[in-house]
């Protein structure tokens, strides 16, 4: 390129995220100048709608805010409104949510590693063209895929919006041999993921040194899904009700959804990566061996690499959920009574592509007065525009078209799911 | 309702054009396509999908043979661009409660206006919105309207394969009572006394509220003829409040106008 020269890269409709989102990069005398992953997913305004509503109705509503994660909403929430309440939930109905939310790790991550992840690094548009060629490999997404589903349909009544979430607990709890039916293919599951693992270890991944740190739940015996505190690889770590007082959003001109940053103004980044990189003596001995054997171990900051911790999440859920199959006796009652009190709640859970934080204040008649969700994407925005701008200030040379496809998948190497990212937008009327 | 001709939406000689759009949604409804795991590649081998941003980088120009439409018109770009996807399609299905109904955002359309603006966004120039959000058949004529939040998965197949055949798709309209019935569960209205919507709302999803033994909440929108006042009177005698009521029919339907009606009878006072 010649010096002096101004050079935009630029994708108008990033695909294969969920959402609506673009990007913008310019380089002006071979430096690059502007980063911009503009998202331009219309606001829904879930904060504003929540407010009025009972306090039983979070749970159902948020699920809405995304099709591919509505679990980890439910629980964020459900959690949330407990914490309101003073009630805690039995050990039993705490795992069969976190077996649920396996099921949304495995159906999430199966459809992120194979259908949008993968077909970047071997160089195909999407899956279906990649199964032309890797017709057994696209299977095995699918099969995992599905188990996902069974997982979260099975207990859950559907696993777009389940059906059986609720403050307190269930509306009904499986007996054994409902659940029994899932062990035989988790198993097949455990084993496809693992093939995943090594398989997603031989591709091509480009240098890239993320410099962020890494923000997750961290719990005292659990690779965190459910429950811990807010854990940073900077040496943070405070109860879940303190994040307020430690993350701050801020709005800029090119996005509908808000930017997360920590109080000092640093950004950082959560998902994949962050939990791994904060929990790797948590995952059972075999899996770290399996980690060790393809080259993946903390600290891991190469986000190209996340495919792989995707994939060694997927094994670690499909194991968790077979032993909590395995280990279940069903309560005598699906869920424990909540009565609502004039309380401020908080409730984060680990949703697929990072931790969820939702916050609610409701009156002792149950009705929400305050509502506020900050979803695992927006807290990406930051830290992927960081890596935008390194990837491509090290990558001058390539040719255009290989550019701009590579800038796509630093986009997707977060699993950005856009459509939750806008919706904590507050309100705004444009007169039409 | 428009319904394809013998041949189905194939042009003879080649496979059919697929495209799938987003609007204001959540991407459930299209994400139920790819939970089509064991027909997914089967589909792609009878169709071209020819623009589906969740799925591929590879976009085809068009015209379309079959669109689908996910997602509610909330800004005026989307007032636009559905016009250009209806051009573009010579069979628009929409799927979801969000492009048949206006989805849980268009709760903003019953948002009192002082109430909207005294909440005040920190820099609301940024953003540009609708004050209401409207299903895609208020901009453009539709083919088929497929229900649900979100559309299930048999009835996404059904409509596929309808329209790939040239034939009308076998929806039901009735409601989720017959399904119930179907599958031999207790009624949790007249035997459990739970509220339950379940009389109001079209089937589609097998019941799957009263299968957990909770009461419908209405995610399938108003079956045909719907009683909605009887209904709104019985809970009241279960002793729902009128916000009750109220908030019940104003979910992921709220602006189907069988339940906009009843939630604003019960909205004053």
């Amino acid at each position: 390129m010649r010096p002096g020269r101004t050079r935009t890269i630029k994708v108008d409709a990033l695909a294969r995220v969920e959402g609506e989102g673009a990007l913008r990069v310019r380089v002006r005398a071979g430096r690059v100048e502007e980063v911009q992953l503009r998202i331009y997913e219309p606001p829904r305004f879930f904060e504003a709608l929540l407010k009025g509503r009972d306090f039983r109705e979070a749970v159902d509503i948020t699920a809405r805010i995304c099709g591919i994660c509505p679990w980890a909403y439910q629980m964020s929430a459900a959690q949330a409104m407990e914490d309101a309440c003073g009630v805690e939930v039995p050990a039993p109905l705490r795992a069969l949510r976190r077996l649920v939310y396996c099921g949304e790790w495995i159906e999430s991550h199966a459809l992120h590693v194979y259908l949008l992840h993968a077909p970047d690094f071997l160089g195909y548009d999407s899956a279906v063209d990649m199964a032309r060629d890797h017709p057994e490999a696209v299977q095995r997404g699918l099969e995992l895929k599905k188990v996902g589903n069974e997982v979260m349909s099975r207990v859950a009544g559907r696993s777009v919006h389940p059906v059986n979430a609720r403050v307190g607990g269930f509306y009904r709890v499986p007996g054994r041999e409902e659940l029994q039916a899932l062990a035989e293919p988790l198993r097949r599951a455990r084993d496809l993921a693992v093939e995943t693992v090594r398989w997603v270890s031989t591709f091509p991944f480009p240098d890239l040194e993320q410099q962020v740190p890494y923000v997750a739940l961290r719990h005292p015996t659990e690779y965190p899904i459910l429950e811990g505190k807010i854990a940073s690889t900077d040496g943070l770590e405070v109860e879940i009700r303190d994040y307020d007082r430690h993350f701050v959003e801020v709005q800029v001109p090119h996005s509908n959804a808000l930017h997360s940053l920590t109080c000092d103004g640093r950004p950082y980044a959560v998902g994949p990566l962050a939990r791994f990189n904060l929990n790797f003596p948590r995952l059972p001995p075999a899996l770290r061996a399996l980690a060790r054997e393809v080259g993946t171990v903390p600290p891991c900051r190469n986000p190209f690499r996340s495919i792989v911790v995707r994939s060694l999440e997927m094994v670690y859920a499909c194991e968790e959920a077979l032993r909590l199959v395995e280990t279940w006796e069903p309560p005598a009652e699906p869920a424990v009574p909540v009565v609502p009190r004039e309380a401020t709640g908080y409730g984060c859970t680990e949703a697929p592509r990072g931790i969820l934080y939702h916050r609610y204040r409701i009156g002792a008649d149950g009705i929400i007065q305050e509502a506020r969700i900050v979803p695992p994407t927006s807290q990406n925005q930051r830290p992927l525009e960081e890596d935008l701008r390194a990837f491509v200030q090290g990558h001058l040379d390539l040719p255009r078209e290989e550019l701009t496809w590579r800038c796509e998948q630093v986009v997707r190497n977060y699993d950005p799911c856009i459509s939750c990212a806008t919706h904590f937008l507050r309100l705004e009327v444009d007169e039409a | 309702m428009a319904v394809p001709g013998a041949r189905g939406v194939r042009s003879s000689g080649r496979r059919a054009k697929l495209a799938v759009w987003k609007f204001t949604s959540c991407d459930g409804c299209q994400l139920t396509l790819l939970n089509c795991e064991d027909e997914l590649l089967t589909l792609a081998d009878r169709v071209q999908v020819a623009y589906f941003l969740e799925a591929s980088r590879a976009r085809v120009r068009g015209p379309y043979d079959l669109s689908l439409v996910e997602g509610s018109i909330t800004t005026p770009e989307e007032a636009q661009r559905i016009r250009d996807v209806r051009r573009a399609s010579r069979y628009l299905v929409t799927i979801g409660a969000c492009a048949t109904a206006g989805g849980i955002q268009a709760l903003r359309n019953f948002a009192d206006v002082g109430e909207f603006l005294s909440v005040v966004y920190a820099r609301p120039e940024y953003i540009k919105t609708l004050e209401r959000s409207t299903p895609i058949a208020d901009h453009v004529p539709v083919d088929f309207e497929l229900r649900g939040c979100p559309v299930d998965r048999r009835q996404l197949l059904e409509v596929l394969s309808a329209f790939l055949a040239g034939r009308k798709p076998q929806i039901a309209t009735h409601s989720v009572c017959m399904e119930c019935k179907r599958r031999g569960l207790v009624c949790v209205l007249v035997a459990g006394g739970t509220a339950c919507l379940g009389p109001v709302t079209q089937a589609g999803c097998g019941a799957l509220c009263p299968g957990v033994g909770r009461g419908c909440y209405g995610c399938f929108g108003p079956a045909e003829s719907p009683n909605t006042r009887s209904l709104a009177r019985r809970w009241q005698e279960l002793g729902q409040s009128r916000a009750e009521v109220m908030r019940a029919f104003r979910t992921f339907n709220a602006a189907a106008p069988a339940f906009q009606e009843e939630g604003e009878r019960h909205a004053s006072g």
